[in-house]
């Protein structure tokens, strides 16, 4: 799968609570509503110039904090194309894979914001366009790819009736 | 340890790195992530939780509801609870890491997952629990499992002996400061060593809950006998306990000397941000906060007591206190800890999360300096991004809520 967008750079340990802060997350379960909010604290013009497919980047640690899976969800739901940073924290990254955001892990610091990049998810690479470079990201744990293919755990439950290692 | 725990519960061989299905002993949503999860059940075609007896939800996070949004998500799980005739403690009962110990859901060598970040917790008492979302709750609800990637294992050793005004919270803030935020990614950090085997049952939960700020899947500690008799007071289950093999395998091994640490502090805005209280003395504060599921037991209200019998708290300084659960509360009414905090000046909230997390019972104003018994400082945390956090000891708060600045503690300890 190939996705296109600009990118919104962020840098180090972007907790969960930036993403969607607590106080928004306890009302609703409409995530729309949330992805108005989504990294408010940390840029309160986030949102309103974020454009379909865009991707967030960021740095070390993405996502540290809180178990809330409202985080990738107000992500996906702000039509967020996929979160690029140089590593994630545990949390975060498995219930990415869990709601079906796409979280792609590798080297950021040859992406500016507001550079165009393509990113090819089948082979694991950030083409950035506007600087003419390739990097290659680390692929998703074969279990992992399984349930982000399978379109969610909840489908991938679904699917196969529990879990289905299958490796 | 979490090797041992993860064999015993997946059938298996498990060794860091490998990925297996395991049973789990008990399952826990709060209200911050199980109506999310009670979506997912339904969306997974659930029609019956496994086992009603081995799961719990907490109404902690926004209670009581501060709005109609929280309201009728309560709602929703009370009703959802009752039709699947698992117990839901309610409004008041307290803050979900404090209640699973509390009550007798997990012993030592269990294997307990929960849809809050803090379910590292429970490693206080010797259980492998690991914090998941909510759609994983909903699988592990319908399967009574959940898949895991065996962690590696970091040793933290901490060597000497505890000095005066210094305690868990301490020890944990200190360990975040040197091995950073995202220094045991992925990891169960093993915390052993002298200091730690002459910590209480208090103090070792406090620790384990903080391994998540450094990125860790768990935080565990072998069980002394203090804890095994605590556990086997509150169920009528019987622990399994699991101790670290003379050859454990660890991928990193950290040993400190604590025998002359002060008093620690994190700084807004990142956990790991950690320096000596005493480093902090010209930093004014407008809110004090105690409580928490990293700080709000007995034993931390009884040291704050014994720093605010006598004393008032500053003028310019509110102290918000919420006790980490019912049991603590009276526990602290029947000793005379609350009269004690009350007459310093003290506004006694239900038990639960709200200021923590930012929901509601003292959400700072634009520019004021809190500090506080919790485990997060990120900007935003207590519900307004232009406030700054610190993050401290029981022990340190009430002293800086006297002073009206952060306080190293040890001037006002017998």
């Amino acid at each position: 799968m190939l996705l296109r967008g600009k990118a919104h750079k962020f840098g180090d340990d972007v907790n969960t609570d930036y993403i969607i802060a607590g106080k928004y997350k306890f009302k609703t379960l409409d995530m729309d509503e949330l992805a108005k909010h989504v990294m408010e604290d940390l840029d309160p013009e986030f949102h309103a110039r974020l454009a379909p497919g865009d991707f967030v980047v960021a740095g070390r640690n993405f996502g540290c904090g809180s178990s809330r899976e409202q985080a990738p969800l107000a992500l996906v739901h702000a039509r967020v194309g996929a979160v690029i940073a140089s590593s994630f924290a545990r949390l975060f990254y498995r219930n990415a894979v869990n709601t079906g955001l796409p979280v792609v892990e590798c080297d950021t610091c040859l992406i500016s914001n507001g550079d165009e990049l393509q990113v090819d998810l089948d082979h694991g690479e950030v083409l950035n366009l506007t600087r003419g470079v390739t990097v290659s990201a680390a692929p998703l744990p074969p279990f992992m790819q399984r349930i982000f293919e399978d379109g969610g755990l909840a489908a991938h439950v679904r699917k196969h009736g529990g879990y289905c290692l299958g490796l | 340890m979490a090797e041992k725990i993860i064999s015993s519960h997946s059938g298996t061989d498990a060794r860091a790195g490998d990925i297996v299905i395991a049973n789990v002993d008990f399952v826990m949503g709060q209200d911050g992530t199980s109506p999310l999860a009670i979506k997912a059940f339904r969306d997974m075609g659930g029609k019956k939780v496994f086992d009603p007896s081995k799961v719990a939800m907490v109404i902690d996070h926004g209670a009581p509801s501060p709005n109609e949004g929280t309201a009728n998500l309560h709602r929703l799980m009370r009703d959802f609870a009752k039709e699947q005739t698992f117990v839901v403690y309610d409004v008041g009962e307290g803050v979900c890491h404090q209640l699973m110990p509390e009550r007798g859901h997990v012993l030592p060598g269990d294997l307990v997952v929960g849809a809050d970040s803090h379910t590292c917790t429970y490693g206080g008492i010797g259980a492998f629990s690991t914090g998941v979302g909510s759609t994983d709750l909903a699988a592990t609800l319908i399967t009574g499992r959940t898949w895991l990637k065996v962690p590696q294992s970091m040793k933290i050793v901490l060597k000497g002996r505890l000095p005066v005004g210094t305690y868990g919270k301490d020890l944990a803030l200190y360990v975040a400061g040197k091995v950073t935020a995202s220094g045991a990614t992925y990891m169960s950090c093993e915390y052993c060593g002298e200091v730690v085997d002459r910590l209480g049952v208090d103090a070792r939960l406090t620790l384990c809950n903080m391994a998540v700020e450094m990125g860790a899947k768990a935080g565990i500690i072998a069980p002394s006998d203090e804890v095994l008799s605590w556990v086997r007071s509150r169920s009528g289950r019987t622990p399994r306990p699991v101790f670290a093999d003379e050859d454990a395998r660890y991928t990193d091994v950290r040993e400190f000397d604590v025998s002359h640490l002060a008093p620690q502090a994190a700084r807004p805005h990142q956990v790991d941000n950690v320096c000596d209280v005493q480093d902090l003395s010209s930093v004014e504060i407008q809110q004090a906060f105690i409580g928490t599921c990293t700080n709000g037991r007995l034993e931390d209200l009884r040291v704050a007591a014994s720093i605010l019998e006598g004393r008032t708290v500053c003028r310019s300084v509110r102290l918000v206190v919420a006790p980490a659960s019912r049991q603590v509360l009276l526990a602290a009414l029947h000793e005379g800890i609350l009269e004690i905090l009350l007459k310093a000046g003290a506004t006694v909230l239900p038990p639960g999360c709200g200021p923590c997390v930012g929901t509601h019972g003292g959400v700072p104003a634009d520019g004021e300096v809190v500090v506080s018994t919790a485990n997060r400082n990120f900007r935003g945390r207590m519900g307004n991004p232009a406030a700054e956090i610190y993050l401290a000891s029981p022990a340190t708060v009430a002293a800086s809520a006297v002073t009206g600045r952060i306080t190293d503690p040890r001037g006002f300890l017998g």
